[in-house]
């Protein structure tokens, strides 16, 4: 099966090319974004300054003065090429435990109120799936984390919290994540881990990385 | 650190290359102010210094040391001599230098020969203050901090900079942008508001974006997109029309159609742009951009730039 969507390459800046290789957020178009960054970090282009991996896109960032927007162009279109096109590599399973609700997941009851659920039931249907790590952003190591189950769907707070402290389990719209460090933010808490998600003295950095798989196990 | 001074932080060049675990480059506002500071004193470009915003601060020096001021005039002084900007002076022992307020533009940088010795967190020592990494435990400068004269092996100093570039690093209004990815969803009419408006700098401008305020710009596809990559100096307008700049400790995704993004020539000045300032927008080519980069790269490396 090839794909039906031709990449695109698109200058984001003069020192920036943004690939897109889909449209829509959906795990075969992320398992391509996440193919082409590690073939690209293998790769180690000369030039190429920093990478930014999204749902459907990868940005590449490179200094203008050693390599040009064609030249990578040239370069990923022919590691695209050598990407086997239906192959699922296996993703690593990260699991996180994590104690719901009470002062560790403030927003519990309110969340499953909105869901017309009781809070166990969302504590269930919560570590229920496997999540998919699309990317990495807002502060280092927060992993944005796909898809909630349509029943957990809800809005962001209306008004963001100026403190939510680190190891923080939170939902948003359909997606979940983990507070790596204490930060502003308006994502609905619903428990909290211990686990360290992001450390700069270690040398996984953090913990979790794109295409990575996340089960989150209740603990009491 | 006798007075930090408003927002005084440790910065070298940055450290790029973590984006795919969400880490923000972070680095000098205005690197090309850094550089040349460094190379005064005889650093490699991208020893780690001092980046003061609006109003210095008051560092005693007990050693003594060998420093550079560049960047905007922060009315620098050491035991009442006035120190003049791009220009490297030998501080004694038990001596202070004092920076005020900003006589002109936004940020200041104080090199010491040998830099400043803080730890390398990802290989940079510069603050990232949003996720409280580098510098000095990632945070701005407070008083009684104390920070080591580095050690790191420095080349001969200079005395200062040749006066016919000082006019190159004067603060600028009119940026050079390159057309940004979805520049083609704003109205034909929005897209002439944008390059023909001066817009000024809001009160939200910082390390992480400059808010601008003037004519607002309008989509004809949707105001939100499924986030991609951003590249630094991409300029976002999100729903309310009004665009953001996105600056040096950016976020590493973003949702919201980008108009432009600056050249990497013209990124160092937007560090001098505080609010109230005037900014306008002149589209270049991919080829005019690399330009004006090679050009502005080679005098900074050029001998005869210092003197």
């Amino acid at each position: 099966v090839t794909p039906a969507f031709e990449p695109v390459f698109q200058p984001a800046s003069d020192q920036a090319l943004l690939i897109i290789l889909g449209v829509e957020i959906t795990l075969p178009v992320h398992h391509r974004v996440v193919q082409l960054l590690r073939a690209i970090e293998m790769e180690r282009i000369q030039g190429v300054v920093n990478l930014h991996p999204a749902y459907c896109s990868l940005l590449i960032r490179f200094d203008s003065l050693r390599i040009g927007h064609g030249e990578i162009e040239a370069r990923v279109r022919g590691l695209l090429k050598e990407m086997p096109a239906d192959e699922r590599a296996h993703a690593r399973v990260v699991d996180i435990p994590v104690r719901y609700g009470g002062e560790s997941g403030p927003d519990l009851n309110e969340v499953a109120e909105l869901c017309g659920l009781t809070p166990p039931q969302v504590v269930d249907l919560h570590a229920s799936v496997r999540y998919t790590v699309y990317f990495l952003g807002f502060v280092p190591g927060f992993a944005y984390m796909g898809q909630l189950p349509a029943s957990l769907v809800v809005p962001r707070l209306p008004r963001p919290r100026t403190y939510v402290p680190a190891g923080s389990v939170a939902i948003a719209n359909d997606h979940t994540a983990i507070y790596p460090m204490s930060t502003p933010g308006g994502w609905r808490v619903i428990g909290r881990t211990d686990v360290k998600l992001f450390d700069p003295s270690r040398h996984n950095l953090s913990l979790l990385q794109a295409g990575d798989e996340v089960r989150f196990c209740p603990i009491s | 650190v006798q007075s930090p001074g408003l927002l005084t932080t440790v910065q070298d060049l940055g450290r790029p290359g973590f984006g795919p675990i969400g880490v923000s480059a972070s680095g000098a506002a205005d690197p090309t102010a850094l550089r040349i500071a460094n190379r005064l004193v005889g650093n490699p470009e991208n020893a780690a210094g001092l980046e003061m915003t609006l109003q210095g601060g008051h560092f005693l020096f007990p050693e003594g040391g060998m420093i550079a001021l560049g960047g905007a005039d922060f009315a620098g002084s050491c035991e009442d001599v006035g120190l003049a900007p791009w220009t490297s002076y030998e501080v004694g022992r038990g001596q202070v230098v004092r920076c005020g307020r900003s006589k002109g533009s936004a940020r200041c940088y104080l090199s010491v020969r040998g830099g400043i010795g803080v730890p390398m967190i990802l290989g940079s020592a510069s603050t990232d203050v949003v996720a409280g990494l580098g510098g000095v435990e990632g945070r701005p400068l407070r008083r009684d901090d104390v920070l080591e004269i580095g050690a790191i092996p420095a080349a001969n100093p200079h005395r200062t900079l040749h006066p016919d570039l000082w006019t190159l690093l004067r603060p600028r209004e009119l940026f050079r942008v390159t057309g940004g990815p979805q520049a083609g969803w704003f109205t034909g009419e929005s897209v002439a508001t944008f390059y023909s408006s001066v817009y000024s700098v809001s009160a939200e401008a910082n390390r992480m974006g400059l808010r601008l305020e003037g004519p607002a710009l309008a989509t004809t596809i949707a105001t939100e997109m499924i986030s991609e990559g951003v590249s630094l100096g991409c300029i976002q307008v999100p729903a309310n029309g009004q665009p953001v700049i996105l600056f040096v400790e950016q976020q590493t995704t973003g949702g919201y159609p980008k108009i432009a993004n600056v050249i990497a020539a013209d990124l160092p000045a937007l560090g001098q742009l505080k609010p109230g300032d005037r900014i306008r927008f002149r589209q270049v080519d991919l080829r005019e951009a690399r330009e004006l980069l090679y050009i502005q790269e080679r005098w900074i490396a050029s001998p005869g730039a210092y003197l």
